[in-house]
């Protein structure tokens, strides 16, 4: 019985949360460093399609994103349901693309240029003319390193 | 004995209780906002422009490989329909050509894909074929990889990957789309 006391009256100090914060500070810091704030909105609905031959994208800095698809249902009235480019955050035309392009090129440092790849976001019921017409106007402009952005899907 | 007790609140801590509120605001703001998105896809190299189109027709025509793709999304290979499925291992024996048969590629570095479509196939049949092409040449390139280095082509230095390259190039010419089946 003594026994059970002295061990009852052991175990009464309380763990001790001082390193509490320092976990959860661990964490915040994970998790603002891999954060990258949404710098655009898509006014579009994307879905790519899947793929097996991936390629992963680094340097984000060197990259930059066209998206083509149908517009989300609050801007059909105004832009309809046809597909649509959109670059930036704002809707465009092929014709805006070398613009686009070069505003792009113009934040990076000349020795990384080569580098640049665009990112095509395109979903996937989005018919080929709207496509050749935006890769034409990126041949046009020299811009040759494209994605065709997908998922990932099992091997068959 | 008044002097002690205010020295004795100023060796005092600060109470840090309250830290951990404070960082598991930030924490659930971070939590939130994050999105985790990797970007992946096929990459791709396209032709420069220029203003002539290039004429495929004077190739040989054993050594072109021909995918069409129609506005249905149906797929004609070298004249004949065939099943997304089967595309992949026809084009790799197109490639190879381990019997010598007149009518497929004299050589790997002769081999040319040729892909057209019209302006009504949807995009993810496009990628589907652009996808099959070439993941039978990285199929090809890993088997030679493994044959001559023992390894497979991802983890090639280089140089094994540069001969690798250059013994089954991967040529893709893509010719303008026809106008046929974009109604909107």
């Amino acid at each position: 019985m003594s026994k059970f006391q002295k061990k009852r009256g052991k175990s009464s100090p309380a763990i001790s949360t001082a390193s509490l914060p320092d976990i959860i500070f661990m964490l915040l810091f994970f998790f603002m460093v891999v954060t990258t704030m949404r710098d655009t909105e898509l006014m579009i609905e994307v879905k790519t399609p899947n793929a097996t031959e991936l390629t992963k994208l680094e340097k984000k800095s060197l990259v930059n994103y066209i998206y083509i698809g149908k517009p989300k249902p609050k801007y059909q009235e105004t832009y309809g349901t046809n597909p649509r480019i959109q670059l930036g955050d704002k809707f465009a035309s092929e014709k805006d693309i070398p613009l686009f392009l070069q505003q792009h090129k113009a934040k990076i440092p000349e020795v990384q240029r080569g580098g640049i790849k665009t990112s095509l976001r395109i979903d996937e019921n989005v018919k080929m003319g709207v496509v050749a017409d935006v890769k034409t106007a990126l041949r046009k402009s020299g811009q040759l390193l494209v994605n065709y952005s997908a998922k990932r899907r099992a091997e068959k | 004995m008044a002097k002690k007790s205010t020295k004795d609140r100023l060796n005092n801590e600060v109470n840090a209780g309250s830290m951990a509120d404070i960082a598991f605001l930030l924490l659930i703001f971070f939590l939130v906002t994050t999105t985790i998105v990797e970007d992946k896809g096929v990459l791709v190299q396209l032709p420069p422009w220029s203003d002539e189109e290039p004429d495929i027709t004077k190739l040989k025509t054993r050594n072109v490989f021909s995918v069409l793709v129609n506005a249905n999304n149906e797929l004609l290979v070298r004249g004949e329909p065939q099943d997304i499925d089967d595309l992949r291992e026809n084009c790799k024996e197109f490639i190879t050509n381990p019997q010598k048969l007149e009518n497929l590629a004299e050589d790997p570095k002769k081999a040319i894909i040729s892909l057209k479509n019209d302006r009504g196939t949807k995009y993810i049949a496009y990628l589907e074929v652009y996808n099959e092409v070439k993941a039978a040449y990285n199929e090809l390139r890993d088997d030679m990889a493994n044959r001559r280095y023992g390894k497979n082509y991802e983890d090639c230095t280089r140089d094994e990957k540069k001969t690798i390259r250059t013994a089954i190039p991967l040529v893709i010419s893509e010719a303008e789309p026809t106008n046929f089946g974009e109604d909107n």
